[in-house]
């Protein structure tokens, strides 16, 4: 995945107010590799040079929300910075990507929803597990709560919608799927992915250096655990 | 110091919370009302930014041993200070070991207890602020508890100003504006105006994360899947089951769910003062309306002095 292939089918940025204090910059509208990595090399350029009035960043599959200061500047001032920028993405270059391994008990109390998810795809419940085990993942970004990777490299076999309504509550350490996307719940909050089953290990934890076991760009295995490897 | 005898439904330590760490998918959150919370740090002399209690629904009984300059800020929850009632927008003086009883809310869904000087607690990622959620900031990263004893600090910036009048538009509203967001023309014309002439009722389900509504359903965009991205502050999402959720302060980074609507900047603050059944009724403005509406509201804050 180098910059020279990603930029040759390349679609160009696209720039959408998302609030009064916020702009979108949207590579796409699908997840693929080379999105992904605009979006890395845009987060990465950003945070090495800061732009005037920009206070938080946002990352996502395929694309960045960047919150600014609306009494410092505005939607087409902050476009007209950034578009010479964006469209020389290519020139930033990004570390290595880390390898992660993450215990996983699957199905029963851990998992509610893998019968749902086996039944939807007619298979068995063993074999969502193998599937979804045997894959290699990347974290695309970090979102939705803090520790919270978005991982890409879901087989397209495990796909699934998410839940039409969400949960109230989800306990943390859930692995869940939503679409072509799997992750893991660091705390328990609200969500809508179909939860397969459940990690002993802290993915977000702040008084630990990085405070995230994930980041950006890092390649995740699951390998599955027994419930009583999960309680030790 | 403040010495906490009981600390209410859900009080905990705020600023205006941390900006830029977005990207390992940690919110800013800070206070729920932030216009209340820098009215009540300029009352008291404090800069803008200083941490303050922030009480929700129900507020606390606090005992300061050595006294303080306070004012409460935002809603009020019928306090008295030693059995003398106290409004809010008022700074008063705790003599040494005096007791603050605050009760349930007469009005919105937050006060803010300023002293002056500031609530001192030990700096998580730049901000006081306390993320509930995730356990992180604050004091101890969660909500206070009886017994609990906080410091108060030296953030002084001014005199106290304790004749500062605060204007009408800093007040709480029930008609909440918003801009466009991303997804606002999937919706169909007939989900658009149902959104916009009906009242929607705030579930008990509403917290410093996002407030759930209920209302006429909002007929979701056909095969509505998309590729979750960054959503802002103030998100307004439609999930399938049609009613509509607010992202606040200890949102969400990123989300899934199609947005038909952004509550603006300057609105925020009355979003945190909504309380479980209130109804409101969402307004559309443009970008330029939106920013001249917050101008007016730095204005009317800044005039406080």
């Amino acid at each position: 995945m180098t910059g020279h292939e990603s930029s040759l089918a390349d679609l160009p940025a696209r720039f959408l107010p998302a609030s009064d204090q916020s702009l979108l910059v949207s590579f796409g509208e699908r997840i693929d590799p080379s999105a992904s990595l605009r979006v890395r090399r845009l987060i990465r350029l950003l945070e090495l040079n800061p732009i005037r009035g920009v206070v938080n960043l946002h990352p996502a599959y395929c694309s960045v929300l960047i919150r600014f200061d609306a009494l410092v500047t505005e939607h087409g001032e902050l476009e007209a910075l950034l578009r010479p920028q964006v469209e020389n993405l290519d020139a930033v270059s990004l570390p290595e990507p880390r390898e992660v391994e993450i215990p996983v008990c699957y199905g029963g109390e851990f998992g509610a929803d893998l019968a749902d998810v086996a039944g939807l795809h007619e298979m068995t419940p063993a074999q969502v597990i193998a599937l979804h085990s045997a894959a290699v993942y990347t974290v695309d970004f970090l979102g939705f709560a803090p520790g919270f990777g978005y991982l890409s490299g879901l087989p397209g076999e495990l796909a699934t919608p998410r839940l039409p309504v969400p949960r109230r509550s989800v306990p943390a350490g859930s692995v869940g799927i939503a679409g072509n996307q799997t992750g893991v719940y660091p705390f328990a909050t609200a969500g809508g992915w179909r939860l397969i089953g459940r990690t002993p290990v802290a993915m977000f934890r702040s008084d630990r250096q990085p405070m995230s076991l994930l980041s950006i760009g890092d390649r995740v295995r699951f390998h599955p655990i027994s419930p009583e490897e999960f309680t030790r | 110091m403040i010495r906490v005898e009981t600390p209410g439904l859900l009080t905990t330590v705020q600023d205006l919370g941390r900006m830029g760490f977005g990207p390992v998918g940690v919110s800013p959150s800070g206070a729920a009302d932030a216009v209340a919370l820098r009215v009540g740090n300029r009352l008291v002399g404090n800069p803008e930014e200083a941490a303050a209690l922030e009480m929700t629904l129900a507020g606390g009984t606090f005992v300061f041993p050595e006294g303080a300059l306070a004012v409460l800020a935002g809603s009020d929850f019928g306090a008295a200070m030693n059995d003398a009632e106290v409004g809010p927008w008022k700074p008063f003086h705790l003599p040494p070991g005096a007791r603050l009883r605050t009760g349930h809310t007469r009005s919105g869904a937050r006060c803010y207890l300023c002293v002056r000087g500031g609530v001192e607690v030990k700096s998580f990622l730049g901000s006081a602020s306390t993320h509930v959620l995730s356990g992180l900031g604050g004091f101890e990263g969660r909500a206070l508890r009886k017994g609990d004893v906080l410091r108060i600090g030296n953030r002084v910036e001014n005199e106290p100003r304790p004749k500062g009048a605060v204007a009408d538009i800093l007040l709480p509203r029930k008609t909440i504006r918003v801009t466009d967001a991303p997804q606002s023309e999937w919706f169909s014309e007939e989900s658009r105006s149902i959104f916009f002439s009906s009242g929607y009722r705030v579930t008990e389900e509403a917290n410093r994360m996002g407030l759930r509504l209920e209302g006429p359903a909002i007929p979701t965009p056909p095969g509505g899947q998309m590729v979750t991205e960054g959503v802002p502050l103030g998100a307004v999402q439609v999930p399938a089951g049609g009613q509509p959720i607010i992202l606040f302060v200890e949102q969400q980074t990123t989300g899934g769910y199609p947005k038909i609507a952004n509550v603006i900047t300057a609105d925020m603050s009355s979003v945190g003062q909504l309380r479980p059944r209130d109804e409101i009724r969402f307004e559309r403005v443009d970008q330029s309306t939106a920013r001249a509406i917050l101008r007016e509201q730095e204005e009317a804050i800044r005039a406080i002095h």
